[in-house]
């Protein structure tokens, strides 16, 4: 390729970031460009590593629990979902139903609060300045409710291994409806300023483009799976917390490319919608907690368990020496995994699509490095 | 030196209470742990005789403890290890004819079936569960270390089928001078996760196209997730050199 170029152009090897602002986070991309043209990209990451399964290793079940909401902290109620899933497998516990509903609820609302994050900052990286007010307006509407309902917007450590600490406030139940009402024109509002758009178009469609089979081949799961057209959603596959009693779809598209991404996304948000109404209309009375030893020591042995994050497939794999800290947590992440694919989106693309293209990923870097 | 990381996370609630009683000794021992929090209750489970006769012998220093673990509490009987089931059926049937030789167990735990087999046997029966059972999707690769084992490390690969929606756990076990064939040329995905499995526990992947560290800098020295590296350890000399700062902590 080199050498077919017009000016006989030399390679060059240009660095961007960690401090760039459109890598979210501190994401380092080492890119090989031909011109304009990327060759080939390297990711260097770990800058935010805090080894986090090896705190798990000294810490017990209990205070692991609220390190799980700091890796990917704009999903921060998903991560604990998957956290006392996992442990609640290895301890054969068993969740109340009302439980289960609330955190359906709270794990919904928080992957709207994911995506519009996600909007908001993928649209400002392509140069859509307006989205991203309108969607940390939202998002602030969700966060006041996880306020309201723990005491904390981000890092909220809603869920313990067995069910809930706290049961809803007054009014849970009307603030979820409230916000869904008011919630549904916005996203049209959004679809509006964006799904049209000429520019937006420009930017995204065959942009980045990720077939099926490099999808299963890269691990990659989560709405970019699902915009290159495999209807696989974990909480149809193998549902947990009840996803099983709900009435929702699968949003698909075809192209795999920037644009059906975020057509997936924004079809997800009207599903979660969709989700949080049937949940609060059968939101059972009863107890919050199961029965869970004070000193939590599942039997020795190892589980699997995995969610279907706003990112992706997020696991935890728990190895118990039945004592009262766990002898290994390993930690699936979604946007670690999905990143690694990152290289094969980035060949042939053009600098300034580097930029789509890592949104579109929708990484955390908190996860990513954990 | 774990034990004096303990005092930092002082007793937030009724659980951790408990906890100091049982953990110090256990930290510094590893040895120690099984018998000295074996709890009541799981102990008809851990009798149950599922595990094939390969386990028993592959961790002896485990079944001494228990030993003395009896004359304190003497209803303990079984050596502590998993209480699995066997995992039977037709992908069980077809691996067992193409890989008896290789592998050793097939279990269940918890609904999460997997198979143990012996190093060689991992790259082909990779192939084979991907090329012919579709197992399509590489989950994980991940590792645990046992340092009392004679074979210290257990490396793990979670599949997935999409066509057949199972997930499956391939284990082998084995010492920090071998080399697992890398998984890259069958799953993209194994390239990072491998190399985070390299960083982590210093375990290399023989015909990886980058066998380097990933999250930890390359010059690091030293690999934290094995059991010897304490929680506060870091490499200092790195830390000094890189950041001019004394300590990390």
């Amino acid at each position: 390729m080199p050498e077919a170029t017009f000016l006989d152009s030399n390679e060059l090897v240009l660095n961007m970031g960690p401090q760039h602002p459109s890598t979210h986070g501190v994401l380092r991309v080492i890119l090989k460009l031909d011109g304009e043209k990327v060759l080939g990209t390297e990711c260097v990451i770990g800058y935010l590593h805090r080894g986090v399964e090896k705190i798990a290793e000294n810490r017990t079940y209990t205070m692991f629990n609220p390190y799980v909401d700091r890796m990917d902290y704009v999903a921060a109620v998903s991560n604990g979902l998957g956290y006392c899933l996992a442990a609640e497998k290895l301890g054969a516990v068993e969740i109340p139903e009302r439980a289960q509903v609330v955190r359906v609820i709270l794990t919904e609302l928080n992957r709207i609060s994911s995506h519009l994050l996600w909007l908001g900052t993928h649209a400002l990286d392509i140069g859509a300045i307006t989205p991203v007010f309108y969607c940390f307006r939202e998002r602030e509407e969700v966060l006041k409710i996880f306020e309201k309902y723990c005491g904390a917007r981000l890092t909220t450590h809603a869920f313990r291994i067995g069910g809930l600490q706290y049961d809803t406030y007054d009014n849970f139940e009307q603030d979820c409806l409230k916000f869904c009402d008011w919630f549904l024109p916005k996203v049209d509002e959004y679809e509006e300023l964006l799904t049209t758009n000429r520019i937006w178009v420009a930017r995204t469609k065959g942009i980045g483009i990720l077939n099926i089979e490099d999808c299963k081949s890269y691990g990659v799961t989560g709405p970019v799976i699902r915009a290159a057209g495999l209807e696989w959603d974990l909480r149809k596959a193998q549902p947990y917390s009840g996803y099983e009693n709900y009435d929702f779809d699968i949003p698909t598209a075809q192209n795999g490319d920037t644009y059906d991404r975020y057509i997936v996304r924004m079809q997800e948000m009207r599903q979660s919608a969709r989700i949080i109404r049937q949940a609060v209309g059968k939101l059972p009375s009863g107890a919050i907690r199961g029965k869970v030893a004070k000193v939590f020591k599942p039997a020795i042995g190892e589980a699997y368990q995995s969610i279907e994050a706003p990112k992706g497939e997020l696991g935890y794999f728990i190895v118990s020496d039945g004592s009262t800290q766990p002898y290994r947590l390993r930690v699936r992440p979604p946007s670690f995994v999905n990143l690694c694919a990152l290289d094969r989106m980035c060949r042939g693309a053009l600098i300034a699509d580097v930029v789509a293209i890592i949104g579109t990923i929708d990484i955390v870097l908190g996860e990513v490095d954990r | 030196m774990p034990d004096e990381e303990k005092p930092v996370g002082g007793p937030a609630s009724s659980d951790d209470k408990a906890a100091p009683e049982s953990k110090p000794a256990a930290e510094s021992k590893p040895v120690d742990k099984p018998p000295a929090d074996k709890p009541a209750g799981e102990k008809p489970v851990a009798a149950a005789d599922a595990a094939p006769a390969e386990k028993p012998a592959a961790k002896p220093p485990a079944e001494k403890p228990a030993a003395k673990a009896e004359g304190e509490k003497p209803a303990a009987k079984a050596p502590p290890r998993m209480a699995t089931t066997p995992w039977d059926g037709p992908l069980v049937d077809r691996l067992r004819e193409r890989f008896s030789a290789e592998i050793t167990e097939f279990s269940s735990y918890l609904g999460d079936s997997f198979l143990v087999t012996n190093l060689p046997g991992v790259f082909p029966i990779l192939q084979y569960l991907k090329a012919d059972e579709g197992f399509d999707y590489l989950v994980d690769v991940t590792a645990v270390h046992y340092p009392e084992k004679e074979k210290p490390f257990e490396v793990v690969w979670i599949l997935y089928s999409h066509p057949h929606n199972v997930r499956i756990r391939v284990k082998t076990a084995v010492v920090e001078s071998e080399t697992p064939r890398s998984a890259d040329s069958l799953y993209a995905t194994a390239n990072w996760l491998e190399r985070e499995v390299y960083d982590m526990f210093g375990i290399a992947f023989a015909e990886h196209p980058n066998m380097t560290r990933i999250l930890l800098p390359d010059e690091w020295q030293g690999y934290p997730l094995r059991k010897d590296y304490s929680i506060i350890q870091q490499d200092q000399d790195w830390v000094r050199e890189n950041l001019n700062i004394e300590s990390a902590q």
